[in-house]
């Protein structure tokens, strides 16, 4: 009896302990929104971000993109061949890319590359006591360092997702035209007819600005919070990996189920 | 004399336990204070509560005519744009150029062009010696040229109150003397107003006004630096003259030896 309830007690302590951290960054998102003035009034600012945060990305991101594409595209071919539509694998390829693989994997990739890069980056300012300085200079960090970060995440995240699709249904071509044999015409003809600019393509970017604003709340706010010490930053790091990527799942069957119900 | 500082009845705490108990202190305008004491003791507390950092739990912090306890964090903000701070380690951002660093509150704060804020900017580089280092990164800088560069920043709208923490930390003794010559220097001639926390004993007498040594929360002395040179007090003796015993023993609080030895089957 003792063991279940101290059981319970546990399961309790860790489920309060994740809805008060929850709470926590949606506070931080909100203080960021509220502070984002100078990361439009001063672009420049934030594009430096989306430097960093989203063309430091591009070669993980095209790389996969390519590789994925070209899984999808044998392994397309592979089944439909078995029911004789082979000439639909540029369907197949575009509508997973599109839909679910390009802003899933692009943001699964982006919270291990750029999202711990940013946590590392504020939770080590923080260490150093660069955003104490910048406070003493009557400098709000968060306008300043974080606010920039974010909306240079939120910006990328898109962009990123549509080049991986992009890239992806090049390795798919590649694979199924270029070296199978399928049709080309089928392939590009059969996937334009196919593909709905509103109910896939924006649906796919609207995926991916959702996973940008939570992946970027994360790391930004797991380095703002990060105790100021290498086990501590370190820690915060793994925390941003680890959560984003549940987030991003999460979030992903959540908006997949509204997206297919068609938001009614 | 007029203080810029003053500081009544203060006592603050972090949760339940208190780091500071009845201090009261005061800054006159132009002068060098020095607040030493070992680690620990709260001194480093003391500054960031005079730098809005942290609001006292009781007592009254005035800094430039401004009760600190009563602000809000907008007008927090805006009384900082009368203080400078060099930190420790200098904390310079390293993502910017020493440039960049110096010229970062010129650009935050205030409307002035390009051209006239590179002026200002070299000028105050060469106020510290390091103008032909404008062009370096933080990563590229030796800890003493780092700390002459956040130095250099700390002074870059003129403060009217600089507060130094720790700012002969981990110096050679080259680099330690032009720290502090500089920090002289630049409180005469600019007209400002410094404290200065730190535990280098030898140095800090050589340029300070006035000191206050803090022990275990509490102000246990005061006095010019010829004052304390003299002072017969035991805690102080001891800090001046970086004696092994005496008021703050060498043994940390322990059972006796006897009894820790046979505990251990010795």
């Amino acid at each position: 009896m003792t063991n279940i309830v101290s059981g319970i007690r546990i399961v309790g302590d860790r489920t309060l302990k994740i809805v008060e951290r929850i709470g926590a960054i949606a506070s931080f998102l909100f203080s960021i929104l509220i502070h984002s003035a100078a990361s439009f009034k001063r672009f420049s600012l934030t594009i430096r971000e989306v430097y960093f945060a989203g063309v430091q990305s591009l070669i993980i991101i095209l790389v996969s993109g390519l590789f994925v594409g070209m899984v999808l595209g044998l392994q397309g071919h592979e089944t439909l061949q078995r029911y004789g539509s082979e000439d639909s694998v540029g369907v197949l390829v575009a509508l997973s890319l599109v839909r679910e693989l390009g802003p899933v994997v692009s943001a699964l990739l982006f919270a291990s590359r750029a999202g711990s890069a940013i946590t590392a980056e504020i939770g080590l300012m923080k260490a150093t006591e660069q955003l104490s300085a910048m406070e003493m200079m009557a400098v709000n960090p968060i306008s300043r360092v974080v606010a920039p970060r974010f909306w240079g995440g939120v910006i990328s995240l898109p962009l990123l997702a549509l080049l991986f699709s992009a890239m992806g249904i090049i390795g798919g071509y590649l694979i199924a035209v270029v070296l199978i044999g399928v049709d080309s015409g089928s392939f590009w003809s059969q996937m334009q007819s196919a593909v709905d600019f509103e109910h896939d393509i924006v649906n796919g970017i609207i995926k991916s600005l959702v996973f940008g604003v939570a992946i970027s709340a994360i790391a930004t706010f797991e380095g703002y919070e990060a105790p100021p010490t290498a086990e501590g930053v370190s820690g915060a790091t793994t925390r941003t990996v680890v959560s984003s990527s549940l987030a991003v799942l999460a979030l992903d069957l959540v908006l997949t189920a509204f997206m297919l119900k068609g938001w009614n | 004399m007029t203080n810029l500082v003053e500081i009544a009845n203060l006592n603050f705490g972090y949760n339940s336990r208190l780091v500071l108990k009845g201090i009261n202190l005061t800054v006159p305008k132009g002068s060098l204070v020095a607040i030493m004491g070992l680690s620990g003791c709260g001194k480093t507390t003391l500054l960031r509560l005079m730098g809005g950092q942290l609001r006292a739990s009781e007592g009254t912090v005035t800094v430039a005519g401004e009760k600190l306890n009563d602000l809000s964090q907008a007008e927090l903000y805006r009384f900082r744009r009368k203080l400078g701070m060099l930190f420790q380690f200098g904390a310079l951002f390293t993502d910017l150029s020493v440039f960049d660093n110096v010229a970062f509150q010129m650009r935050e704060h205030t409307d002035l062009s390009e051209t006239f804020i590179q002026d200002l900017t070299l000028l105050k580089l060469n106020a510290v010696g390091l103008r032909g280092m404008h062009h370096m990164m933080p990563s590229e800088l030796s800890g003493g040229m780092a700390r002459r560069v956040a130095l250099a920043r700390a002074i870059a709208l003129d403060p009217q109150l600089m507060l130094y923490d720790e700012p002969f930390t981990g110096l050679d003794p080259i680099s330690l003397g032009v720290i502090g010559q500089l920090i002289r220097k630049l409180n005469d001639t600019l007209g400002t107003t410094s404290v200065l926390v730190t535990h280098d004993v030898q140095e800090s007498l050589k340029i300070v006004d006035y000191i206050y040594f803090v022990s275990d929360g509490v102000i246990v002395a005061q006095g010019t630096p010829d004052e304390i040179r003299g002072s017969d007090l035991p805690f102080v003796h001891q800090f001046i003259w970086g004696e092994m015993d005496g008021p703050m023993p060498f043994h940390y609080p322990a059972q006796s030896l006897k009894h820790d030895l046979e505990l251990m089957g010795g």
